[in-house]
């Protein structure tokens, strides 16, 4: 078991920043809120139904290697009806010039920011990132760090698991304090 | 009448009321199983008239018959929980099918050793591609996998979800594998020998036989029960019901 | 709806294409089992022929069985089969587009290699047609059916065997009639009504599969 009476609520416009150990829990938490977990007791609601509000970046990028950064951001706004121009997204994350170039050829962080180009498309309500900040160098930090209080201050919740603190009023959920219980 | 099934439904879907409920159960079961088997075996092989063509070899159909029944059923039970796992999400249904898997994977082995052991005498051989012993044989291979998916998956809740699909899947496939092996044997007629008529059975055989039937799946439901008991331990023993139980002097 | 379909069916069908060797792998693994056969048991021509659908057709059925193992790994290890599951549009579209697109350039290739391969194997001219026309029809479901256990198996490092394990027994019925109407045909009597049973079978594969496959995934990332 990882974690056990755990509770809390969140609203709109509000940053979450979940910690804890390794091993916490923070992934599967995650995993259960935005329902690709089941195996949980207890309960998760939602205002309204999730899945058209939802945009969940999980521990691993999505990317597929053997496509280009524009093909696969293509492939995620089809997939989450998010509109926006796919380049300027992409220029947005310092990925210009590399539109073309198949993910494979990548360096981690860059296939990563292929994933969070997705930040600067069509904003949706409810944001759940999984170590956002990651493989991301200084200056991508700080960008994706205004990126998410720019898009709370417009009323998108965010939910993210870092030891990165975006803002001072960021609300902090920590999981743990022994690393769970086996 | 729906109101009292409804309330069965809730509580063997809890895991405290099945506890208790084979608790009461099983010391009951289990010998009256074993009793009701011995007594149709017996009279089955020692006392039932001799057959005119097969002599006493077709007295192996007393374990043969039930061994295939309980197989069968015990696959078509795999399906039916699986339904209810996936659609209702329900505990018990998980739990239930992974208890049925084991003993009907056994039952199935039975049958096929019982059938090639009835096969020399009457055919001449241990093994025919007949329809019935095609049929087992395919059933085997489809409870096997069934094993072999829950015992690679970790968490035994995704475990279980995962043989109620397989489960399903292989339901359907049994009745499309039936007709098809059916039909293949269409192709090479003259090869069987239609063995026992269903219908031409006489009493002094069929009482036994029904007998022994019904101690097999009572024996199959008692250790159904025994491997839900220990799959329900196992999953709740976090909870305060089984620690109490544990504790207990 | 139909237009994530489309940009699923586009995505899946590049995916392969990229990677062209993963398509040719079941083909040539086609071919070289067909031909073990006249190598292990006689090149006598009245042989072949006789154990020719069996061999072309078990050949057929582990080459799409081979070609399944992959189908969702890479999704699965990259991250992106969670992208589909949490997306708003059911996850039997993209994976339907997905079964489509793997056919298209597993299954479909072996159907029209099949011929050439009976040939070799000494089957009569006028047989080849049907037997094309039943790995045709058989492969989808061999493909829809392999998937589900594809989706079951996605997590689990010892795939392989796993999967022939769970699936080899499902594909026993479409075995039994694909072989069954070349041999028919080779018997000179008709085959529709075989062809009719392998066309029956194939699509209650494919109205219950996709949503199978898609229930096998959502269970598999833990749901």
């Amino acid at each position: 078991m990882l974690f056990r009476e755990l509770a809390f609520s969140a609203g709109d416009g509000e940053i979450w920043q979940i910690t804890g150990a390794n091993g916490a829990g923070k992934t599967t938490l995650l995993r259960i809120l935005v329902g690709l977990h089941g195996f949980f007791e207890g309960e998760v609601r939602w205002r309204e139904p999730l899945a058209p509000s939802l945009l969940y970046l999980g521990h691993q990028p999505g990317v597929r290697e053997e496509l280009s950064a524009r093909e696969n951001l293509r492939y995620s706004q089809a997939l989450s009806g998010q509109a926006g121009d796919p380049d300027a997204a992409l220029d947005a994350v310092g990925l210009y010039g590399f539109e073309d170039v198949p993910a494979g050829r990548l360096s981690a962080g860059q296939k990563r920011r292929i994933a969070l180009a997705r930040l600067w498309l069509a904003p949706k309500p409810v944001w759940v990132l999984d170590e956002p900040f990651t493989a991301i160098d200084q200056d991508g930090v700080a960008r994706l760090d205004a990126r998410l209080r720019q898009a709370a201050a417009a009323g998108t919740l965010v939910l993210y698991t870092s030891h990165h603190r975006v803002g001072d009023d960021v609300r902090r959920l920590h999981l743990g304090d022994a690393g769970g219980t086996p | 009448m729906w109101k009292t099934i409804k309330r069965w439904y809730h509580q063997l879907g809890s895991p405290v009321y099945f506890y208790r409920f084979s608790s009461a159960v099983l010391p009951w079961l289990l010998p009256i199983s074993l009793v009701v088997l011995a007594v149709g075996l017996a009279w089955g092989l020692a006392w039932a008239p001799v057959e005119r063509y097969q002599g006493d070899s077709y007295r192996i159909i007393y374990i043969h018959v039930p061994a295939s029944s309980g197989a069968l059923m015990g696959y078509i039970a795999m399906g039916v929980a699986g339904l209810v796992a996936l659609v209702w999400r329900m505990k018990m249904a998980e739990v239930m099918l992974k208890a049925l898997a084991p003993f009907g994977a056994v039952l199935a082995a039975v049958s096929l050793v019982t059938g090639a052991l009835w096969g020399k005498p009457t055919w001449g051989t241990y093994w025919q591609w007949d329809a019935r012993m095609t049929s087992m044989l395919i059933l085997l291979f489809l409870y096997l996998g069934i094993i072999a998916l829950q015992s690679a998956i970790r968490d035994p809740r995704q475990a279980a979800r995962a043989a109620s699909l397989l489960a399903m899947v292989g339901v359907i496939n049994v009745v499309i594998v039936k007709y098809s092996v059916e039909w293949l044997q269409t192709l090479h007629q003259g090869s069987t020998l239609k063995v026992i008529g269903e219908s031409s059975i006489d009493d002094a055989m069929k009482w036994p036989l029904l007998i022994s039937m019904l101690g097999l799946w009572l024996l199959y439901a008692a250790n159904v029960l025994m491997r839900a008991r220990t799959e329900v331990l196992n999953r709740e023993r976090r909870a305060g019901w089984v620690r109490k139980l544990v504790n207990r002097p | 709806m139909s237009g994530v379909w489309w940009a699923a069916l586009r995505r899946e069908l590049t995916l392969i294409w990229r990677a062209p060797a993963d398509m040719a792998q079941p083909l040539f693994f086609f071919v070289v089992v067909v031909s073990l056969f006249p190598l292990g048991l006689s090149p006598k021509p009245e042989l072949l022929a006789l154990v020719a659908p069996g061999a072309v057709w078990v050949a057929a059925l582990l080459a799409v069985m081979l070609s399944l193992d992959g189908l969702f790994r890479r999704d699965q290890e990259s991250g992106a089969l969670d992208q589909m599951l949490t997306a708003p549009v059911l996850s039997v579209v993209p994976v339907s587009a997905k079964l489509l697109a793997h056919w298209l350039l597993t299954g479909l290739p072996l159907a029209l290699m099949a011929p050439l391969l009976g040939y070799m194997m000494q089957l009569p001219v006028a047989v080849l047609g049907t037997l094309m026309v039943s790995v045709l029809l058989g492969t989808p479901t061999l493909t829809v059916v392999g998937a589900i256990g594809a989706a079951l198996t996605v997590g689990l490092n010892r795939g392989g065997i796993l999967l022939a394990v769970l699936v080899l027994p499902l594909y026993i019925p479409v075995l039994v009639f694909g072989a069954g109407v070349v041999r028919t045909a080779q018997d000179g009597l008709p085959t529709d009504g075989l062809l009719a049973v392998l066309g029956a079978i194939l699509a209650l594969a494919l109205s219950l599969g996709p949503l199978a496959v898609a229930l096998g995934l959502r269970i598999s990332a833990g749901d």
